[in-house]
């Protein structure tokens, strides 16, 4: 009987590490791209995840950083380099243009205007949203450091934090759902 | 599915798109008790397939759907 003691110790044993191991109700996703489509699409899959209970996370690095730049905001002391990217880069959510048809920028207008038309959120007003539905922000330290861009410059975000790829990963590997956009 | 219930809250969310009704939705039915029904009136042709899909997940029931003109009524009973 001793055996069937210790077997059943042991299939408890395994039953709590697979527990343990069970990936949490949370969303992860990249926001690799900085077009306004793209980051629309993100914003509403990430609120719309936290409306059906999940938790959601967004990783902004390479062309999605600039999203997240405040427009009212301007920092000194950069590098040529810096500066350069600072010009050349979209300067937050409002400057951003869609990723086909954009047209010299024809395209983004018109898109805006339809959007506000049929009353679908403007990319501000979804990360307000996200904002008050606790989405959380991890911004690439590295894009940061590449672009030039500085902390002070970004915009007031309550659940904003700083990482790399392996806080990225730590939040994806404990996510039920990971995507890249 | 009992047809019996009455509506504790209305949520109107007639000319809001896609994430705001389901999202609203969220919102609301933390607005009343378990066991009481929310009436949510959405004009999103998206909400057909999202309602159900939120409620499933959600752990809450769609007790009474009701397609009329430009209006879908859902009727949900909170039980979470």
């Amino acid at each position: 009987m001793e055996n069937a003691e210790q077997k059943m110790a042991e299939i408890q044993a395994q039953l709590d590490s697979l527990r343990a191991g069970q990936p949490e109700n949370k969303l992860a996703m990249v926001v690799f791209s900085g077009d306004l489509d793209r980051a629309l699409a993100s914003l509403i899959i990430a609120t719309g995840a936290v409306a059906m209970g999940m938790e959601a996370v967004l990783f902004f690095t390479f062309w999605g950083t600039p999203i997240l730049r405040d427009k009212n905001k301007s920092v000194s002391g950069k590098d040529t380099m810096g500066k350069m990217f600072g010009a050349m880069l979209p300067k937050g959510a409002d400057a951003l243009k869609l990723s086909k048809m954009n047209m010299g920028g024809m395209g983004t207008m018109m898109m805006k205007n339809l959007m506000k038309q049929k009353n679908v959120a403007s990319l501000q007003d979804m990360l307000a949203l996200a904002e008050e539905l606790e989405v959380r922000i991890i911004i690439c330290e590295m894009s940061m450091d590449l672009m030039g861009f500085k902390r002070e410059e970004m915009i007031q975000y309550k659940h904003l934090e700083y990482g790399g790829v392996a806080k990225f990963i730590a939040e994806a590997g404990t996510s039920k759902i990971q995507l890249f956009i | 599915m009992s047809e019996d219930f009455t509506v504790s809250k209305v949520l109107d969310l007639k000319g809001l798109a896609c994430p705001m009704p389901v999202v609203k939705m969220s919102k609301g039915i933390k607005d009343v008790a378990v066991g009481e029904v929310v009436e949510a009136i959405t004009t999103d042709p998206g909400s057909l397939a999202d309602f159900p899909a939120w409620a499933k997940t959600s752990g809450n029931e769609i007790v009474k759907t009701d397609q009329g003109g430009d209006t879908i009524k859902f009727y949900v009973k909170r039980k979470v």
